[in-house]
Parts: structure tokens; C-alpha cells; sequence
């Protein structure tokens, strides 16, 4: 209907009403790498699949449960990464996208996050099925909360700051409050950064 | 974009009644103010006081019993807060309320529990009813105030007040209850619950926003909540507004009038559109109570396809619905509500409230059953669940 404007760019209600590249047919499709982030119960999860010819993506589709800008963000994403050097597509930022879209409300930042990563996370599948190095790899953090976004690195900087248990890692981080799917993940790393840096003998 | 359209959210807010349209009309121009001894202010108090006799009317309370506030959420606030005041240094330091209750009760009693007093959260099952047996063994003899909503907002559950009173009684503690999603859609008679406070919105039942009121029973006190003026009994200073008051009146006139067969009309619509979309969509979900639930208020979640994106394919539509999902409220938790209750974080994601009013008409019940099925279908088949609904 008509009246005032949604909280939504232009761009981010065309791709949502019109979203382009939608996955139907995953066996027609046939990727060369495909990858899935997020979880339902975080609101929000993405599979990305590509098509890669000499290093350059030729074709990229998807599917996404979530809100409209996580509907439109991979929309956007499936667009202008068309052409690209996996390189290039490796080091696509969640700023970029939501650049192409005109913009997201603060609150819906979250939502393009998941894009990148699962681009990223595409492209590794379509390495390692290659047999190939992943000249790409380490250079980024990982999410490990995605209802949070705390990444390994976050983890890391908090237990060098004297952090030593998840109870006080989620004091600082707020890390598996919501889902509470990351835990085990979580407590893997709290355990291995806690022998790196010797919090827990501290 | 759209010529139609359809309001399917009359439990944030109802439409003004035209008649209360009408009133405020006429009220503004009783520009005169009420605490004046003179002619104009006269003309207004007499307004205000036909108001709280309207009022009382519609639940069965006397007019001394009615303060009015700015609505809803101050009640709740006016009601709790007194009890730190009262209760802080004395025996009877425990507050009791529900996990569902609406922010403006639950955030209070979690504040007051940071003050010293002792905050208990009784859970629901998973219809939305809170738990009595849980319920009895947290009330004892230092519990100062019970506060559990009389109808829930998102769910429409509808609790047993009257017994959760009498347990609140037999240990003598007060009771509270939050009547503004009841009000005008059932009916509520405070002797017949046994409250000793009830708090009101106006503009949950066709009057204007920004007046509500709180019933205090007959002999007993609260304190004063903004000081500075005698006007409603010394407990809330400042010019009454007498213009939303009297449409607040005007409102509670008709909704005595015309609620039984007005409820009735809301669940033949709101029953045949859930019928409608359980027969059209497979694996969907009614959340809440269906056998104590509020007239006009449906909740559903449709596995797979996010209730943010729902809401905006129907407003593309022309029709306003609500959700309890994450991505709506800018948090990144979904309903507290739902969740309460036991629903899946995911099906809790994808939930959506329709909430009918005395505006909407079996046609609008016609039209969400023609577009809603496209709708979910098209967002499920871009969603990751159609993948996995394959597997």
C-alpha cells in the first residue's frame, strides 16, 4: 500500500518483492561450491551456491530464510558478485553489500552479515572439492555466535583480557545468550585459548 | 500501490469509534479547566465524572474506585511502584507475576527486584496459562501483591483471575490484574474476579490513546505516583484531559451496549480464518489457548518463512498484521511470550498475530485467505526450509 516510506531503501524493496537468483533446482543448478551459514533459530540462515570458471564466479544463486534485508541483501549479493575473481569475491565486506542496497537500518546490519559468509564459505567448498590450497583462508574472523556475532577472534581478545570462564565471557559478549546452539563450540575455544594464554592458571 | 486495506492489528491499537470521534469533538470544546470552581470549569468536571461513571459501569465497579492515567502502561507502573514504597521495609516484601506479562509490568517488577524487593516469575503451560500449582507455592504470607494480565496481547490466552485471587488472598496478599487487552472484547467484572487494582488502555477498545485509567477497590490506598496537584485523588497531579477522558467514556458506553454480540461477530471471523488457513497451508501452528482466548485474536506460525517478511508481503497487500519475530523488534530475541510457552525458537521466529476489530467486515477474512497461501509459499520457496522440508 501506499503512505509513508518503509525503514527500507528503494533497492532493498525491489529485491525483496522482485528477489533475483533464487535457488529451485539445486541438482539442475549443479554448483561448484555451496555453503550455508546462520541457523533458523537465529532468525536468519543463507545457502549460497556458485559456479566458477578459471577463478572468475560465473553464476551465483541462493536461498535465505529471514527478514527483508537478509531476503535482500543475498538477492544483491547474487547480483553484483557475478564476474568477480574468487579473490575478489573472498574479500567482499558486509559494508559492501548493504553500499549496493542504499543502505540498512542500524538494526538490520546483523542480517547482511550473513552474505559475505556465506559467499566465503562457497568458495572454500568449491577449493577444498577441488583439491585445491585455500590461499584465502585465516585472513578473517569466524563467527561462532550468530545470534551475537562473536567471532573467534573476539573470544580470543577477551581471554587474553583475563577472561577465564563462559560465564564471564557471556558477561562480556553476550555469546550464546539467545540460541544457545554455539555452547560446545564455544567452551572449545575458551578451553584452547585458555591453555594459549594460561588465563585458566593465572 | 495498494486501493484495499485491511487492518488486522487491533491489538496494538483499534480505530477511534465514530461516535467517540463525536465526543472528543464536542469535549474539546469544554476548554474549561476541571479543577476551576466556576461555570466552565463546572461544564468540565461534569464530563470527567459522566466519564468515570461509564467506566465503572463497564466493570461493574463504583466511580470512586476509577483514576485515570495516561494510559495502560502507567497504571501498571502506578500500581507496582506503590508496593516498594509500602513493603520495602516490612514483612510482606514479595511481588509476584507472570513470564508473559506485558514489558511495562515485567520490566517494573524486575526493577523493583533490584530495589530490594523479592521478584517471582510464575511460569505458563504451553497454552499460555499460568501455572497455579506453581503459582500456590510461591504465595505466602510475604507476598504483598500478585500482578497476572487477564488477557494476553500477543496469544489472546485468557487467565483464571479469579482463582489466581484467591490464592492471592488466602495468604494476604493484594491482587492485580492487567485488563488492557480485555476491556470491551470480554467481559470483566472486578467483584467478580475479586481484584483489589485493574489497569485500562482506551485506545485498546475504539477510544483515544494516551488516557486509561486503574480501578483501586473501596477502602483501600496506593501512593500518590506524580506529585504536585489534588487532581485524581492527590495520586496523579497535573490538568486531568478531560477531552480523551470523556471519549474514553463515550467508548466504555458502547462497548457496554454492544460487547456480546460484537464478540461473537470477532470470533465467527476470526474462527473462520483460522479454519481457512489450516485447511490452505500445510504445517502451520495456532499458538495460545483456543478454548480461553480472546474474540478477535489469532496467532499462527508458519514454520520456514520469517513473520518479518510475512507482515511486509501483507502490507505490500494492504493488510496490517503483527509478528513476534526477532527481526521486527530490532533484538535479536523473538516473543517472550511464545517462547514462554514452550515454542520452538524457530516457529517462534515465524509467527504472526491477527487481531480482529469492529471495523473489519467476512470480507477481509475472504481476501487474507486469497493472498496469504501465495505469500507463504513464495517465501518458503526461497527459503532455506525448502530444502530442507526435500531431505
Amino acid at each position: 500500500m501506499g503512505g509513508p516510506d518503509w525503514v527500507y531503501t528503494e533497492t532493498v524493496k525491489d529485491h525483496f518483492i522482485n528477489p533475483r537468483n533464487i535457488l529451485t533446482d539445486e541438482v539442475e543448478f549443479d554448483a561448484d561450491g555451496s555453503g550455508t551459514v546462520g541457523s533458523m533459530a537465529c532468525g536468519d540462515e543463507m545457502l549460497v551456491a556458485i559456479k566458477v570458471e578459471n577463478d572468475i564466479i560465473t553464476d551465483c544463486k541462493w536461498k535465505t530464510y529471514g527478514c527483508a534485508s537478509a531476503i535482500a541483501s543475498t538477492s544483491m549479493l547474487s547480483v553484483f558478485v557475478k564476474g568477480m575473481t574468487l579473490s575478489a569475491g573472498y574479500k567482499i565486506t558486509p559494508a559492501d553489500i548493504t553500499d549496493q542496497l542504499g543502505g540498512l537500518p542500524n538494526h538490520k546490519f546483523h542480517c547482511s552479515v550473513l552474505g559475505d559468509r556465506a559467499l566465503r564459505t562457497a568458495i572454500d567448498n568449491y577449493l577444498e572439492k577441488q583439491g585445491r590450497d585455500n590461499p584465502f583462508k585465516g585472513n578473517t574472523a569466524v563467527i561462532i555466535c550468530e545470534c551475537k556475532e562473536v567471532t573467534d577472534q573476539d573470544i580470543e581478545d577477551q581471554v587474553k583480557r583475563g577472561v577465564t570462564t563462559y560465564e564471564e565471557l557471556q558477561e562480556k559478549t553476550e555469546i550464546g545468550t539467545v540460541c544457545g546452539k554455539c555452547k560446545d563450540k564455544t567452551l572449545e575455544l575458551l578451553h584452547e585459548y585458555n591453555h594459549l594464554y594460561g588465563g585458566s592458571h593465572g | 500501490m495498494n486501493e484495499r486495506t485491511i487492518y488486522l492489528d487491533n491489538n496494538a491499537t483499534t480505530p477511534l469509534h465514530p461516535e467517540v470521534i463525536k465526543e472528543l469533538t464536542n469535549s474539546f470544546n469544554i476548554y474549561g479547566n476541571p479543577s476551576s470552581m466556576h461555570f466552565f470549569g463546572r461544564e468540565a468536571i461534569d464530563r470527567v465524572d459522566w466519564a468515570r461513571d461509564k467506566i465503572a459501569g463497564l466493570i461493574n465497579a463504583d466511580k470512586d474506585e476509577i483514576i485515570f492515567t495516561a494510559g495502560g502502561s502507567e497504571s501498571n507502573n502506578m500500581v507496582l511502584k506503590h508496593f516498594l514504597k509500602t513493603s520495602a521495609s516490612k514483612d510482606r516484601n514479595k511481588l509476584i507475576t507472570s513470564v508473559i506479562e506485558h514489558p511495562s509490568v515485567l520490566e517494573t517488577v524486575r526493577e523493583l527486584g533490584k530495589e530490594g524487593m523479592e521478584a517471582v516469575f510464575v511460569g505458563v503451560d504451553r497454552k499460555g496459562r499460568v501455572n497455579i500449582d506453581e503459582l500456590e507455592k510461591v504465595v505466602d504470607d510475604k507476598t504483598a501483591l500478585v500482578s497476572i494480565m487477564l488477557a494476553n496481547n500477543e496469544i489472546g490466552t485468557i487467565e483464571d483471575i479469579r482463582k489466581i485471587a484467591a490464592i492471592a488472598h488466602k495468604h494476604g496478599a493484594l491482587m492485580h490484574t492487567d485488563a488492557v487487552q480485555a476491556l470491551g472484547k470480554i467481559k470483566v467484572d472486578v467483584d467478580n474476579l475479586g481484584v483489589d487494582f485493574l489497569s485500562f488502555s482506551g485506545h485498546k477498545f475504539y477510544g483515544p490513546k494516551g488516557v486509561g485509567g486503574l480501578y483501586i477497590k473501596k477502602g483501600l490506598k496506593i501512593s500518590s505516583f506524580i506529585h504536585g496537584g489534588h487532581q485524581e485523588k492527590g495520586l496523579r497531579a497535573g490538568t486531568v484531559n478531560g477531552p480523551g477522558i470523556a471519549g474514553v467514556g463515550k467508548a466504555a458506553e458502547i462497548a457496554v451496549l454492544e460487547l456480546e454480540a460484537e464478540s461473537l461477530r470477532l470470533i465467527k471471523m476470526r474462527d473462520r480464518l483460522e479454519a481457512g488457513l489450516l485447511t490452505a497451508i500445510p504445517d502451520i501452528y495456532i499458538n495460545g489457548d483456543t478454548d480461553n482466548r480472546l474474540p478477535g485474536t489469532l496467532n499462527i506460525s508458519f514454520p520456514g518463512a520469517e513473520g518479518e517478511s510475512i507482515l511486509l508481503y501483507l502490507d505490500l497487500e494492504g493488510v496490517a498484521v503483527s509478528t513476534g519475530s526477532a527481526c521486527a523488534t530490532g533484538s535479536l530475541e523473538p516473543s517472550h511470550v511464545l517462547i514462554a510457552t514452550g515454542v520452538d525458537i524457530e516457529n517462534a521466529h515465524g509467527s504472526i498475530r491477527f487481531s480482529f476489530g469492529r471495523f473489519n467486515v467476512e470480507e477481509d477474512v475472504d481476501y487474507v485467505l486469497s493472498i496469504l497461501p501465495g505469500i507463504i509459499e513464495k517465501i518458503r520457496s526461497m527459503s532455506t526450509f525448502s530444502k530442507k522440508g526435500a531431505e
